[in-house]
């Protein structure tokens, strides 16, 4: 292991979790020594081609923050309009039951899997595919939790799932296992909300699974603002039944270095993913986001609209790839990702990918990479609008452009605003 | 208030005014015609700031300071207007939130007190009347969905709502019906006042029977060849923009020609 992030985490030195179950240590065990074995991805990884490992390689990092359970966190750092439903709040990975609010709902099951070792193996071994930063989760969670939507249950109140990240003595790398399952016929609003309550360069790593059943719903909102500094890696998967729904609206704002992987599988017949989002990157910030969408089953739909920004000498990668397997027939597929650069420092990469086997197919995709229309910049100075706020108008009217169907409304007017709070102040295009 | 003096400018490297020279005083009207290709846009654009009009030489005074040398929304702030041939489509930007934020910037750049939205809204609903635009163009984007005699009313609308001391109209006439024509001359019209000047650019006389103009200029090849009153129109209407060509260039036409 040539990694410091690796040998400060899995090395000879760093403390094993302790598990209550021989099933959850062998799965464990197994992940670290994979991972061990193989590191983390290299430069001539083509799924790692636009965000290199080196540096973040290159740091130590202490496994867990023991101090997580008496961090002093101000609700009111992550309390959000219209979103006052069940409340789970982690702070540096860890759960807080004092801060979360597990009120009964009825149909909604909370386990926390930290309590339940069978549960958290299975969870775990569940791991379809095992890249490096699932394995990493796989050896050292020690905490997640499982929620379940019985069949048929409509829950009315979003769900409000909050990681925050909290200075601490040293540099933490957190862990966070999630899984929801939706039963046949339920239906989940959801709000996954990262933010910092003060400036930190900890790296959090979360695993998500998805599981929705025939008819499920599961409408959910990630909401990323974490500390300038910290580094933040997220693989969501989600597996649909038949005529499910997911509908997602992303915003990346946080991080020093971001990488989001979302995998869906539109395995029943009818099954329909939306996935809107938009990153606004500045300073060096580097965010990446992958989507690999497969239309597994007829008449499936996907339709995938993102929008980024990136000013200073920031950097944004989207890859979107779409596959529609042989006998997907009636699968609609739509992929639109345009992107503006604010300044001549900044890069964007975009990576349509449309791969299709089935015959009878309706696919469309675009990106784009331009600058602000400069026409319309004119038009707004010419009416006295001063330069920086002329710029800010439209950069927030092409983000807002993707959150239009965000519900409710006073979240997605908070989410607008604080889109528009990280936008680029007057720096002028070059 | 206005006053250009040999005024060269380029664009793309190509040199489209080559020695404009015009004055325009308060309380005036001015009409500028000439045939396509003669620089009149360019002109429109030069005076409001727009990037990529290169002024080689000449000067321009507005108040008697140097125009040129202040930014557009500087340019706004201090009373210069351009409305626009081709109006932008601005999708994703509220009309009124657009609107409020313009003016109140101009009136923060003026040292005067910002108006809140009470205020705003009773200010817009005066002038929406006069141009009858419906209250629900204020509800949409900016410009977004318009059709073009919209977008042309909702210029007219923008300069009814900021008040500018010196507005320019840039082929405001062009692709509007006759109704909608009337309408922008009356909006014109109703701001006519001993303190604003107006420089009406358009390539018909068709405007000039609903806004008579003091004194109208005709621009060919980058300069202004002939300036008269409102008689010159209607001979241009006569004999055409080639019954003007090869004619003497006044050095300074227009100044004191009202």
């Amino acid at each position: 292991m040539a990694s410091a992030l690796l040998e400060s985490l899995l090395g000879a030195d760093a403390p094993v979790p302790p598990s209550a179950s021989p099933a959850l240590a062998r799965v464990r065990a197994d992940a670290a020594a994979k991972l061990r074995r193989d590191g983390l991805p290299g430069p001539r990884d083509e799924r790692w081609k636009y965000t290199g490992l080196r540096a973040l390689e290159q740091r130590a990092y202490v496994d867990g923050d023991c101090g997580a359970g008496h961090r002093a966190v101000d609700p009111s750092a992550y309390l959000l309009p219209g979103v006052d439903g069940p409340r789970l709040v982690f702070v540096n990975g860890v759960h807080r039951a004092d801060l979360s609010d597990l009120r009964a709902s009825p149909g909604l099951e909370i386990v926390r899997l930290g309590a339940e070792p069978q549960l958290f193996a299975d969870a775990l071994a569940d791991a379809s595919t095992a890249d490096a930063f699932s394995l990493l989760n796989t050896a050292l969670a020690t905490d997640g939790m499982l929620l379940r939507v019985a069949a048929g249950a409509q829950l009315a109140e979003p769900l409000h799932l909050v990681c925050v990240g909290a200075a601490a003595e040293a540099d933490i790398a957190w862990q966070l296992r999630l899984r929801v399952e939706i039963g046949n016929g339920g239906a989940l609003r959801m709000i996954e909300h990262h933010l910092a309550t003060d400036a930190h360069a900890h790296l959090g790593n979360v695993v998500a699974d998805y599981r929705l059943g025939d008819d499920a719903r599961l409408d959910l909102v990630q909401l990323q603002d974490a500390a300038e500094g910290a580094a933040l890696v997220r693989r969501s998967r989600a597996r649909l039944g038949h005529a499910a729904r997911l509908r997602m609206h992303t915003v990346e704002l946080g991080a020093q270095f971001m990488r989001h992987e979302l995998d869906v599988a539109l395995a029943g017949r009818g099954a329909r993913f939306e996935s809107h989002g938009v990153f606004a990157l500045h300073g060096r910030q580097h965010a990446d986001t992958r989507m690999q969408v497969v239309h597994d089953a007829r008449d499936t739909e996907c339709d995938i609209v993102w929008r980024g920004v990136a000013d200073q000498r920031s950097r944004g990668v989207f890859h979107g790839a779409i596959t529609v397997a042989a006998g997907a027939d009636g699968a609609d597929a739509r992929l639109s990702n345009k992107n503006l650069l604010l300044s001549a420092q900044a890069e964007i990469d975009t990576q349509p990918v449309l791969e299709i086997h089935a015959d009878e197919v309706k696919a469309a995709h675009g990106a784009t990479v331009g600058q602000l229309d400069e026409r319309a910049l004119f038009y707004l100075r010419s009416r006295g609008l001063p330069l920086d706020l002329a710029r800010r108008m439209l950069v927030s009217a092409f983000c807002g452009a993707v959150m239009a169907e965000l519900e409710p409304v006073e979240l997605r007017a908070r989410i607008d605003a604080l889109i528009a709070a990280r936008l680029p102040q007057a720096e002028a295009a070059s | 208030m206005l006053k250009i003096d040999n005024l060269h400018v380029r664009v793309a490297g190509k040199e489209i005014l080559k020695g404009l020279s015009l004055e325009v005083k308060a309380g005036e009207m001015h009409a500028l015609m000439g045939p396509n290709g003669a620089g009149k846009s360019t002109l429109g654009n030069v005076l409001a700031g727009r990037e990529g009009y290169e002024v080689t030489a000449g000067t321009v005074e507005y108040d008697g300071r140097d125009l040129l040398a202040l930014e557009p929304e500087q340019r706004a702030a201090e009373g210069v207007f351009l409305a626009f041939q081709y109006p932008v489509e601005i999708p994703g930007v509220n009309n009124t939130y657009f609107l409020r934020a313009a003016l109140n910037a101009q009136r923060r750049h003026r040292g005067e007190a910002e108006l809140d939205s009470m205020q705003f809204l009773k200010r817009v609903r005066e002038k929406l009347a006069v141009l009858h635009l419906k209250d629900e163009l204020l509800h949409r984007a900016v410009n977004e969905g318009f059709s073009g005699g919209e977008k042309k009313r909702n210029e007219i609308f923008q300069m009814a709502l900021l008040e500018p001391r010196l507005a320019i109209l840039d082929e405001t006439d062009s692709g509007l019906d006759i109704d909608a024509l009337k309408m922008v001359a009356d909006g014109v019209n109703a701001m006519r006042d001993p303190a604003r000047a107006f420089l009406v650019v358009t390539h018909y006389q068709r405007l000039l029977d609903y806004i008579v103009p003091d004194v109208v200029h005709v621009l060919a090849e980058g300069r202004i060849v002939e300036s008269g009153d409102k008689s010159l129109a209607l001979k241009l209407e006569e004999h055409g923009y080639a019954g003007i060509a090869g004619r003497q260039v006044s050095p300074h036409a227009g100044a004191g020609a009202a």
